[in-house]
């Protein structure tokens, strides 16, 4: 019991005393939420981005190719700032978490891009003869026959960047700390303590990131059920 | 009026120049194979025909209409026309079923119901009623090229275009696609095969077109070619493979 004291006042410091374990729950809610939406988002424009960069359009071609140099040459958080304090700095009244949903939005599917063009080029091109051959259209056989294939073998990959996503939205912070990591740093100050509140922030990360892979790899499992491999 | 009509048709890829002037008109219900060493451009002939290939000049009519003319809408006339390849190109994601009443269902806008009736009577005169269930991965080569060719029949097409649709099948299981091509030639069906069969040639073509660099060298009927061709080209890829 002598052993177990401190790390007991530790967590009754960090969560009970005060109801602090509100901060933490709305703080989770926050980057769950972010990350949700960044996530969703992020990869419709990854899918937009990649068909840009595959289109015959020169036009289209130079945007994707743009957009996903500068996103991919510039830091997350020079990123975040830049849309907090500059390009929407006129419009105070968007909320905190909105503004990283559109920053991490816009990040993660510059590298969405590059990995569903891959994906793309590697679907044999006699799938795309085929649905053509039968009178389906460019969009057509893109929607029903190459992007079912590709989403499909890139699931592992999307899997990563989502990961990486999720816990890159702790940079937040930096514009307002809403978020799970926001809510650690607030108790810390409080209690003056910095082992509980970061190892508990740490603790919830890892149990939301095991949790959102699981649920992955279970649909992994169902799409792969039309082939051999496992 | 013809049902394929080919004039003038050229096609290079870059500086190397594949098809060099190929006219020729197929009418309907004809059952043409084409035959030639490899790199004679059969294929690309095939597949310019469907306009899988871009012709660099010339005109390919199809039942009348132009594709090559820019306001063609291609999609339109390859409705008409059903293609199986070397490769099968089934696709994997999808079921047999599915993989027959995709265009159908998307591009003829067909109803569910109807598009189901018609695939499961396709599988049936294919011979494959009970893998309608299956991925194709699940299958052999030679299944999965009878399915490749339930599919582009599901669209009732006018024309089927055959490239090399058995020479990626282990031996045994080229007769059983072979027989179910004979079957739609029985039909009527207007054919173009390319293929290295040369007993099937024999059997259903109505003319056989021999091709070499990038020319219609030689046609005939089947006799006149395999029994009697004219040309030193055709006598010596003959005596090579016969």
């Amino acid at each position: 019991m002598q052993f177990f004291q401190p790390m007991l006042d530790g967590l009754y410091a960090t969560f009970i005393y005060d109801d602090r374990w509100v901060l933490f729950v709305r703080g989770l809610g926050y980057t769950l939420l972010i990350s949700l939406f960044a996530v969703l988002f992020g990869l419709i424009l990854g899918i937009l981005a990649a068909l840009g960069r595959l289109s015959k359009s020169k036009i289209l071609n130079w945007i994707a190719g743009l957009y996903i140099d500068v996103i991919r040459g510039t830091p997350t958080m020079v990123q975040v700032l830049i849309f907090y304090f500059v390009i929407l700095a006129g419009a105070r009244s968007i909320p905190a978490w909105f503004v990283g949903v559109i920053a991490f939005s816009i990040n993660s599917g510059a590298y969405i891009a590059e990995i569903v063009r891959g994906g793309i080029l590697s679907i044999n091109k006699g799938q795309t003869e085929a649905g053509r051959s039968l009178g389906l259209t460019q969009a057509q056989t893109m929607r029903l026959i190459i992007m079912p294939q590709t989403l499909k073998n890139i699931l592992p990959a999307l899997v990563n960047e989502f990961i990486v996503l999720i816990k890159e939205t702790a940079v937040i912070g930096m514009i307002n700390n809403i978020d799970l990591l926001g809510a650690a740093k607030k108790v810390q100050t409080l209690t003056y303590d910095f082992l509980w509140p970061l190892l508990s922030c740490a603790i919830i990360y890892y149990v939301v990131i095991k949790i959102f892979s699981l649920l992955l790899s279970r649909l992994e499992k169902r799409l792969r059920a039309s082939d051999d491999r496992r | 009026m013809s049902m394929i009509e080919v004039k003038n048709l050229k096609k290079s890829f870059g500086d190397h120049v594949v098809l060099k002037n190929i006219t020729e008109s197929i009418e309907k219900g004809e059952k043409i194979v084409v035959i030639g060493p490899s790199g004679s451009g059969k294929s690309t002939f095939l597949r310019c025909i469907n306009r899988l290939e871009e012709p660099t000049d010339g005109h390919i009519y199809i039942d009348g209409e132009d594709i090559c003319d820019k306001k063609c809408n291609i999609n339109h006339v390859r409705e008409k026309m059903g293609m199986v390849f070397q490769q099968f190109n089934l696709f994997p994601h999808l079921t047999v079923l599915e993989n027959i009443t995709l265009a159908p269902l998307n591009v003829k806008k067909q109803n569910k119901d109807s598009a189901k009736r018609r695939a499961m009577e396709l599988l049936k005169t294919v011979g494959l009623e009970e893998k309608a269930d299956a991925y194709p991965g699940q299958l052999s080569g030679g299944q999965q090229q009878r399915i490749a060719i339930a599919r582009a029949l599901a669209m009732d097409p006018e024309i089927m275009l055959f490239d090399e649709p058995t020479s990626a099948l282990d031996p045994e299981m080229v007769g059983e696609v072979l027989d179910v091509m004979k079957k739609l030639a029985d039909e009527g069906m207007t054919m173009v095969v390319v293929t290295h069969e040369m007993g099937f040639a024999r059997e259903i073509a109505s003319r056989v077109f021999f091709m070499d660099e990038g020319i219609v060298y030689e046609q005939g009927t089947p006799s006149e070619i395999f029994d009697t061709p004219q040309n030193p080209r055709t006598k010596s890829f003959l005596s090579k493979i016969l």
